[in-house]
């Protein structure tokens, strides 16, 4: 009976998220009247705004995912190591993204670094974009600073570090060569997650003006039918890939050697 | 000994208002094996990780090599080392991992390849280099942590209770494989224990620490046989204590419950009526008359210990029990509990704890 329920439990959970992704997948397919087509998505795809705003996300995602490596594998890494005392804090910190909204940030970037402020990030293009970089940073930190620090909890961080030194290497190479390679996988995972963040995120770019792909999106659900659900349903795809990346990569992961009791 | 090439000069560690280390001195010979003994807490290992540049003291010096090395980083000292936890990095191959601290040393490929294959075969690995840490026994592991501190060639070998992890059997074959490779390359060593046997077995010198302090330094044989102060001698083997009070100081006299021992010139500056206390080792006691022994104390069987080729028998002798070692022999069948036994051993052989 017990098994009856969490059959029919999983099942109800399906029918509510698969459901509605059926539902667009196939009004995705609608745009030819009286048959099932690619239209929307040759549209979608065909389009130049696509290939541009698409370009972009992909390419600031990217910058994006390589200034938080930077920024968290040697912070998480220091935290442990050095002051564990204050891992509570920091881990309060890197949480605050996800209670403070990305319209509050963004404001607050816009006020700070506008054309007549001491730093006038968004009086250029490239400016606006490193600004929108460090915005898309903070909003992957959550999940970037957790899937480090969770890797970095499957190493002895102290010991291989001092095993290090004493073999004369210096905090580079320390981080380079033994710390990050065995967190890799955790890297990767909030790589992965901060991908998809890039790839969707509306509000900052929207603000900030800039050619992404998450206004690409609104705009074209503002003013098109079959396109949206399109180009929904390939957001959607890229963000299961990213998802089915993490999966193979954690595979691929190096396994720890045996520990003494 | 020769000109030390180590040297802990007056150091002293301190973690807020706690003192780990005090006045801690210690001259170690080029080649020599020296040994830090003693129980959890007595700052053995923080004394270790001051030599590795872990830990910086809070005062003191610590020379290497005629090299005042106090302030310089662990990267800078050139010493090796090895710790309880192998810390064999997981992202490497054996053949890598050996190879770290060469190609951290900026040396050549060939010159690496070369070395790598010399430590595999010392550590009798030469076929393991291109498996990965995981695939390796806690031994093969620790012996791969042993080649990777050898490797770079380190002034200073400094051995972490390396063996502490491993199983009995394994523990004792690689502590004589350590000793020999130790002895091999005339490297000097300090090697942190806790396990009295390992110490005693395989150092030139030991250091019993306790309370941040060196107890005693001596060779091993001095430490066992002539420990100076009450902790040692409780601490390393095992100890009858047979408590006492002078009788008479200037013959060198002690009154105990079961008789009267005399100990010439062993009690200097005693009062008559002191408490003393007299120690002595299982080995040195024996059932009935022993040969050559001039104490005898009558006692009583307390109990019996079968514990394969030796026998431990306890005899309460007086208001103590002493504990004493014989043989098994198959033709005679061991004391029965309760059966009445003197003891007998040399007055030379105790120890007078004060």
């Amino acid at each position: 009976m017990k098994r009856l329920w969490a059959w029919g439990a999983l099942f109800l959970g399906l029918l509510y998220f698969v459901l509605p992704l059926v539902g667009m997948t196939e009004f995705s397919l609608k745009m030819r009247r009286g048959e099932y087509s690619f239209d929307a998505y040759a549209k979608v795809l065909g389009d130049p705004r696509f290939q541009e705003t698409f370009s972009y996300s992909v390419v600031m995602a990217l910058f994006t995912i390589a200034f938080g490596v930077l920024l968290v594998v040697p912070t998480a890494y220091w935290v442990r190591l050095k002051v564990p005392r204050a891992r509570p804090w920091i881990e309060f910190v890197t949480l605050l993204p996800l209670v403070i909204p990305a319209i509050v940030i963004v404001f607050g970037y816009i006020r700070l670094y506008n054309t007549s402020s001491w730093l006038p990030l968004t009086g250029t293009a490239t400016g606006t974009n490193v600004l929108l970089m460090f915005g898309y940073a903070t909003l992957a930190l959550p999940y970037m600073y957790r899937a480090v620090d969770t890797g970095l909890r499957t190493i002895d961080v102290g010991t291989l570090t001092e095993a290090a030194q004493s073999l004369g290497a210096g905090w580079g190479t320390i981080l380079a060569r033994i710390i990050l390679p065995n967190v890799l996988v955790a890297v990767l995972s909030g790589a992965f997650l901060t991908f998809a963040i890039v790839i969707g995120e509306f509000t900052m770019a929207a603000l900030l003006n800039r050619p992404a792909f998450g206004p690409y999106m609104q705009l074209l659900g503002a003013n098109r039918a079959y396109e949206p659900a399109a180009l929904a349903v390939i957001s959607f795809s890229i963000t299961w890939l990213c998802m089915g990346l993490i999966q193979i990569v954690s595979r691929l992961a190096p396994k720890p050697p045996s520990q003494p009791n | 000994m020769s000109e030390s090439f180590l040297s802990i000069r007056s150091v002293r560690k301190a973690f807020g208002a706690t003192t780990v280390v005090q006045d801690f001195n210690l001259e170690v010979a080029p080649g020599e094996f020296v040994s830090f003994l003693g129980p959890s807490g007595c700052g053995k290992t923080t004394v270790l990780r001051m030599v590795a540049g872990f830990e910086t003291p809070t005062s003191g010096a610590i020379v290497v090599a005629g090299k005042d090395v106090t302030r310089l980083r662990p990267n800078q000292r050139n010493i090796g080392m090895v710790f309880q936890a192998y810390a064999l990095f997981p992202n490497l191959t054996v053949a890598q991992n050996v190879g770290f601290g060469l190609k951290v040393a900026g040396m050549g490929r060939a010159d690496i390849d070369a070395r790598v294959k010399e430590m595999l075969a010392l550590i009798k690995l030469p076929e393991f280099g291109d498996r990965y840490p995981y695939q390796l026994s806690g031994g093969q592991q620790q012996r791969v942590a042993l080649a990777r501190a050898l490797a770079p060639k380190p002034k200073l070998l400094l051995l972490d209770e390396p063996l502490s992890a491993l199983d009995a059997k394994v523990r004792v074959s690689l502590r004589d494989e350590i000793r020999l490779i130790q002895k091999n390359l005339g490297i000097t060593t300090i090697f942190v224990t806790h396990d009295q046997e390992e110490a005693l077995s395989i150092s030139d010198r030991i250091v019993v620490m306790y309370g941040g302090k060196a107890e005693q330094v001596g060779a091993p044989f001095e430490i066992y046989n002539r420990p100076r102060t009450k902790f040692v001698a409780n601490f390393v083997g095992t100890l009858n204590v047979l408590e006492g009070t002078v009788s008479d100081a200037a013959a060198g006299k002690v009154a105990l419950a079961s008789g009267e021992i005399a100990l010439p010139g062993r009690l200097d500056g005693a009062r008559n009526g002191e408490a003393v206390s007299l120690a002595l080792r299982p080995e040195a006691i024996a059932l009935g008359q022993r040969a050559g022994a001039d104490t005898r104390l009558a006692g009583k069987i307390a109990d019996v210990h079968f514990l394969g080729s030796v026998i431990r028998v306890k005899v309460a002798v007086g208001g103590s029990v002493v504990s004493l070692d014989t043989f098994n022999s198959p033709s005679a069948p061991p004391p029965e509990i309760g059966q009445p036994t003197d003891i007998s051993f040399s007055a030379s052989d105790l120890l007078v704890l004060r």
